[in-house]
């Protein structure tokens, strides 16, 4: 096992992992403070006959150094978070070349919804795989999130994108993929007995092979018609 | 209501009246020590509870498929051949979370410590409302029972997680459980009912029934922490309540709140939940930051370090506690711009926080440190929250969020504040105010290698969850080895399973000394641990009624190693030194 975060295989990853590093570093230096301090402390200042403990309230200047120190950290934290957190979610940051389909989740599958030979969603020739969620390399593409019955959400660990899929709403979700290759879906959000099984691949694609793969489909979903 | 609460002394000093029957002193109980005993009993039942369905959980996780030991006493509909069933399986869940917040840790800390502890550090003779106290006590009961019988109906126990998010939870037909949905709902009404009685139970006692002398900031932190959780209990359990009984109407008279099939909003349940949620979560906080505060203090003999900063911190962290629940929704599809205000709001939690770890770090440098079976525990609550606390920046950072939310790193999150900060704040304060419960001390050997056991076994069991977390695991999975990228992490769940029943197996050592010490535990002295506080003036077990005529208070709670007391390192607060003058008693109330 990693004993870290998942491999990465996204434009995402760069950012969140580190983020994430930044993050263990900060609260590391925290950590090592408080717990090593402690520490020292128990034993320097563990009760032994004759001594007296120190009469004080307390410091205002110390008060300030530990009410300042965090808050201005938090702050600066919150505000280089929030840059990426605009850049990945915010309803604008979708790419305007990125590929659309459709991910209607329900009690227990994946309904992956394709453009079909018209390259456009919500038309009559789109075509549905269940459970697979074909896509291309190094492209942006946008998931249209909607959900049957129950709250799912839809995770691929590699490509550091989670996000629920409502009944009632239809959420945009994008990423790039940058690794070629076969990723597990999963879903996050507890949606019934059959939660732990709702699992999905998704297959990312060179180019050449992602335009053979849905011509093929295509054709097929045509001819089955 | 004034005249309602200064009747009582007369009417209620039953310790030096007519003896109770057994049935009036222990059972329909109107003395606030004993409805505080009352509920410790029946929470620490359910605390077992909640362990025995978590160590199933750690069964199913760590051994998917395997028979469990012992479970050829579960019924077909919830283990076949020994194994555990999907469908059981997300009963375990729910009912831990629900358990365990619900009907454990929120009653240990509140139901048992701000009954027990308001009045008797306050200097009253009871509640300001003792018969309200003694409904807290039964519909709480009666909540847990309600609960309880979810395991009993056809169908089995709740089944979709302790936030019970909608649709799922509304609609039968696809949670597969219908009269135990309802149960949760009912029950969850009374419990909020039992939680609105007690709160504004204490916070009136807090506001009109202090001894003369016991002034706002001479308050223990203990009651400052208590008195601030009860104002929010009084506001957010109601809006849970609110939240159930929609719930229960989508479930049974065809109402569809939270269901869009037929223009409901699956998220309004979610903002609803966490709006009350939330706040709920420093329920289960402050009273135990308070009470290790008391404790470390003592177990300093030091004044504690910023006692205004600490009040200050408490309602601060209380005030951010309403603006910050949708950090829970981050990725729930609510507007990402509502998650960058509920970003910062949350990462401004960390201030007060920080506060509170720096000054009890501060209270025991240059201490004397004694180190007692409740300082221990007060120190392994520090310790630990920190741990909880900054892993809380992991999620408050919205792009970190991404990959780790709903996997066992929240889990280890939360287990972190809630076992790591709650449940060791009440090993701590359990032994500490056992002696004015039952009049003995718990063992301090057996509480020392109790101690030590369970911060081992502790750690292993939930530190690893991080790791487990960061690799993916989600939450509530049945079985993590369906997903290949799950697999190679087994050994570790294997590990932190093995862990669990070693740190359950290991409160068996404090369920022994608990009861063991009720009759065989060594008389304690009146001020067993040499402390400043009023509950100390009394024998132990303080009487019914407490005072005959309340103490005067002359100063704040944490005097310790004062230079006005040379013979001794600790100061009572109802101690008249010669430069000390009389308090002004209150005017005495109209009509009286």
């Amino acid at each position: 096992m990693s004993w870290w975060l998942p491999p990465a295989a996204s434009t995402f990853a760069g950012p969140i992992d580190t983020l994430f590093i930044v993050i263990l570093i900060l609260t590391g230096i925290a950590l090592v403070v408080v717990e090593v301090g402690l520490v020292v402390f128990l034993v320097r200042y563990r009760a032994r006959p004759g001594r007296k403990a120190f009469y004080t309230h307390g410091s205002t200047r110390a008060e300030i150094i530990w009410t300042a120190i965090p808050a201005v950290t938090m702050v600066a934290l919150g505000l280089v978070s929030n840059h990426y957190w605009v850049m990945m979610k915010s309803k604008k940051s979708v790419p305007a070349n990125a590929i659309r389909y459709g991910v209607h989740a329900k009690q227990f599958e994946w309904q992956m919804s394709y453009a079909g030979a018209d390259g456009t969603l919500g038309t009559d020739d789109d075509f549905m795989v269940r459970n697979q969620l074909h896509i291309p390399v190094n492209q942006p593409v946008s998931l249209t999130l909607t959900a049957e019955d129950v709250i799912h959400s839809f995770f691929v660990p590699e490509f550091r994108v989670k996000q629920d899929a409502v009944p009632g709403m239809n959420i945009v979700a994008w990423f790039q993929a940058t690794k070629a290759g076969e990723y597990e879906i999963g879903c996050a959000e507890l949606c019934g007995m059959g939660h732990y099984k709702m699992r999905a691949r998704v297959f990312v694609h060179t180019p050449e092979e992602y335009t053979a793969w849905l011509a093929e489909q295509a054709a097929a979903a045509q001819g089955g018609e | 209501m004034t005249s309602v609460a200064h009747a009582r002394p007369q009417a209620h000093d039953g310790a030096h009246h007519a003896p109770m029957s057994f049935w009036q002193k222990y059972i329909f109980s109107t003395d606030h020590k004993i409805i505080g005993i009352q509920f410790l009993f029946v929470s620490l039942f359910f605390l077992l509870v909640g362990g025995l369905l978590a160590i199933q959980i750690r069964w199913q996780v760590g051994f998917p498929g395997t028979p469990m030991p012992l479970a050829g006493l579960l019924p077909e509909s919830m283990a076949v051949g020994g194994v555990i069933l999907p469908e059981y399986y997300i009963q375990l869940v729910t009912m831990h979370g629900t358990f365990m917040v619900f009907f454990a840790i929120m009653p240990l800390l509140v139901g048992v410590y701000a009954n027990f502890l308001i009045p008797l550090k306050l200097g009253t003779h009871d509640m300001a409302f003792p018969r309200i106290n003694m409904w807290s006590f039964w519909l709480a009961l009666l909540a847990g029972m309600i609960m309880l019988a979810g395991f009993f109906v056809p169908d089995g126990a709740a089944r979709a997680g302790w936030t019970m998010y909608a649709p799922l939870s509304a609609r039968p037909d696809l949670s597969g459980a219908t009269l135990a949905q309802q149960l949760w709902c009912v029950s969850i009404v009374v419990l909020g009912l039992s939680s609105v009685m007690g709160s504004l139970n204490y916070i009136t006692t807090v506001i009109n029934h202090r001894a003369p002398g016991m002034t706002w900031f001479r308050m223990p932190l203990s009651v400052w922490a208590l008195f601030i959780t009860a104002i929010l209990g009084v506001l957010a359990l109601p809006v849970l309540q609110g939240a159930a009984i929609m719930l229960l109407f989508d479930q049974t008279i065809g109402t569809h709140f939270f269901d869009p099939v037929a223009g409901g909003q699956a998220l309004l349940w979610q903002h609803l939940f966490w709006f009350f949620g939330h706040p709920e979560v420093y329920i289960l906080i402050l009273p135990a930051m308070g009470m290790v505060s008391d404790i470390v203090a003592n177990g300093s003999r030091k004044p504690i370090f910023g006692y205004h900063s600490m009040v200050f911190a408490i309602i601060g962290i209380a005030f951010l506690g309403w603006i910050v629940w949708g950090h829970h929704m981050f990725m729930s599809g609510m507007n990402p711009t509502l998650g960058s205000t509920f970003m910062v709001s949350t990462l401004l939690i960390a201030v007060p926080s920080a506060i509170k770890v720096f000054n009890w770090m501060g209270t025991m440098w240059r201490g004397n440190l004694r180190f007692h079976v409740p300082m221990l525990n007060a120190i392994g609550f520090v310790s630990m929250f920190t741990i909880g606390g900054l892993s809380g920046i992991f999620m408050a950072a919205t792009p970190v969020d991404i990959p780790i939310h709903d996997t066992y790193f929240i889990v280890a999150h939360i287990h972190y504040v809630l076992f790591g900060g709650s449940l060791f704040a009440l090993f701590a304060a359990i032994p500490y105010w056992y002696p004015k419960m039952f009049g003995r001390l718990m063992s301090e050997p057996l509480g020392k290698i109790h101690f030590w056991l369970t911060f081992i076994t502790y750690n292993l069991v939930f530190f690893p969850m991080h790791v487990i977390g960061m690799g993916g695991q989600m939450r509530r999975l049945y079985d993590p080895t369906i997903y290949d990228f799950l697999k190679p992490q087994q050994p570790l769940n294997e590990f932190i399973s093995i862990a669990a029943f070693a740190l359950f197996a290991v409160q068996f050592l404090f369920a022994f000394n608990f009861i063991w010490s009720l009759w065989k535990g060594k008389k304690a002295p009146q001020n067993p641990w040499e402390d400043n506080g009023l509950e100390w003036t009394l024998s132990n077990p303080a009487p019914h009624g407490n005072w005959e005529k309340v103490p005067n208070v002359y100063r704040g709670p944490y005097e310790f190693s004062s230079p006005e007391s040379p013979n001794s390192d600790f100061l009572p607060q109802h101690v008249k030194l010669p430069t000390d003058r009389d308090p002004v008693p209150a005017p005495p109330p109209a009509g009286h």
